[in-house]
């Protein structure tokens, strides 16, 4: 099992959201079990189209998915899974 | 009822002010830290809508039924996979920069207003938004449509005629004014009489910049639009539209304009010196009113900082009910009037950015 971590920026509009453990073997699978779980939350990751929003960023086992795409990066089964906000604005 | 509360929608959230016997006061703010770009009131429904952009985590959309106790989140309107703004430039809802409902006859219906060019209707109140396909696959949409100030065209206007909410049209920057009489069936191009010095043909047919484009509510075929390259004021429902800029003198180039309820020779513009230099001239605020449907315009100051102002008022940041006006500015400034901009009390210094403002029947 993958364990989904989020960052706390998510808790404002998901205020029950706690890591979490998934069966997954790619990134884009993570992403639809967490929609499962907790609804409209694929929104706020993902564009229109599917792609990973330009300043959301997802880590693998310490490392930044390289398919902002398709999410297609593979996860291992045990896998530590990031999902995190870009720091920027004012 | 008179509308009684004026919603902010600034970069910070969305602040409302209540108007007491002898005052605006603050009332209540929602979104706390959220840019919020729209925010509307249903005179219809009494629904509130609030357009939101998060930035990080995209444009969202809610509502509330129970004027602002609660707010429910419903999906804001998404392009579906596999459409592009242009070759190879894949279709995302990137900002909601309009937002109406359908007319009196259509109750259940909402349109809304995208970058980058998409008009979205829901004929359920927003459970489900439909894309509209005749305008999204326009000829002139992907060679002649592009950004004025996004990256992408977007529709910032959506004027419903009163007697026959079939007929309405949109306003996009930079496309233009495109019309229908179908409900959305089929569009015409609207743009006769206007000039973009911006393109190398500045009478092309598509193109144009309208940045805000309204009708008088009362006199529907009378329309005014604050344009990049000037004001314009069709009395034909923009079949024709007539420069109405003043040759020598403040009325010219701006972002918003406000038209009086029921006459429609009168309108107010909020200038700034041009598309180059973006700040009010001489550094002095000023709104300009015609009380002749554009021949003249007159300098309405008092009130306003006559010196070191730098404030700019976005598309969406006048509006008008009965005698009053009230507009919010780039850096934070609140100002109203009660007697058709002759006197102007600034309400509050300290707000962010202010990107809509609306008169909304408490």
């Amino acid at each position: 099992m993958a364990t989904v971590n989020f960052t706390y920026a998510l808790k404002r509009f998901y205020p029950d959201l706690n890591t979490i453990e998934i069966e997954a073997t790619d990134v884009n699978t993570v992403v639809q079990a967490i929609d499962q779980t907790y609804p409209g939350i694929k929104d706020y990751l993902l564009d229109d189209q599917g792609s990973l929003r330009k300043h959301v960023n997802i880590f693998v086992d310490g490392t930044l998915i390289t398919d902002r795409k398709t999410l297609l990066d593979q996860l291992k089964p045990e896998s530590e899974v990031y999902i995190m906000q870009a720091l920027s604005g004012g | 009822m008179s509308k009684n509360l004026l919603f902010l929608g600034t970069r910070k959230g969305l602040v409302i002010y209540k108007k007491s016997t002898s005052s605006w006061d603050y009332h209540s703010s929602h979104f706390p830290g959220i840019p919020v770009t729209l925010a509307y009131a249903d005179e219809n429904t009494k629904t509130w809508w609030a357009c939101l952009d998060h930035g990080h985590w995209g444009i969202k959309l809610h509502k509330s039924t129970d004027q602002g106790n609660n707010w429910e989140e419903l999906q804001a309107p998404k392009y579906q996979e596999g459409l592009e703004i242009k070759e190879g430039v894949p279709a995302t809802n990137k900002y909601i920069w309009a937002i109406t409902n359908g007319g009196k006859s259509n109750p259940d219906k909402l349109f809304i207003g995208t970058i980058p060019g998409g008009l979205f209707s829901s004929s359920d109140y927003g459970k489900s938004f439909e894309l509209n396909e005749a305008l999204w696959n326009h000829p002139s949409r992907k060679e002649h449509w592009f950004g004025g100030g996004f990256d992408h065209p977007g529709i910032h206007s959506i004027v419903i005629d009163p007697r026959d909410n079939d007929h309405f049209y949109i306003g996009i920057s930079c496309a233009g004014v495109f019309e229908t009489t179908d409900n959305g069936k089929s569009w015409t191009v609207r743009n006769d009489g206007l000039r973009a010095d911006f393109l190398p043909d500045p009478f092309a047919e598509v193109g144009h910049d309208p940045h805000l484009l309204l009708a008088c509510p009362t006199h529907p075929d009378v329309m005014w639009q604050q344009n990049h390259c000037g004001i314009f004021r069709s009395i034909n429902g923009g079949k024709n539209w007539k420069n109405v800029s003043q040759k020598k003198g403040p009325a010219n180039f701006g972002f918003t304009i406000a038209v009086h309820e029921q006459n429609p020779e009168q309108a107010w513009v909020i200038p700034g010196i041009s598309d180059v230099i973006r700040t009010p001239i001489d550094q002095s605020l000023v709104v300009c009113r015609t009380d002749d449907g554009g021949k003249s315009w007159i300098e309405q100051r008092n009130g306003l900082p006559q010196e070191t102002s730098f404030d700019i008022v976005y598309r969406h940041g006048l509006d008008i009910t009965g005698n009053t006006l009230a507009f919010g500015t780039t850096t934070g400034n609140l100002f109203i009037s009660e007697d058709l901009g002759d006197h102007w009390n600034c309400i509050n210094h300290f707000l962010p950015m202010v990107h809509s403002v609306h008169f909304v029947e408490g």
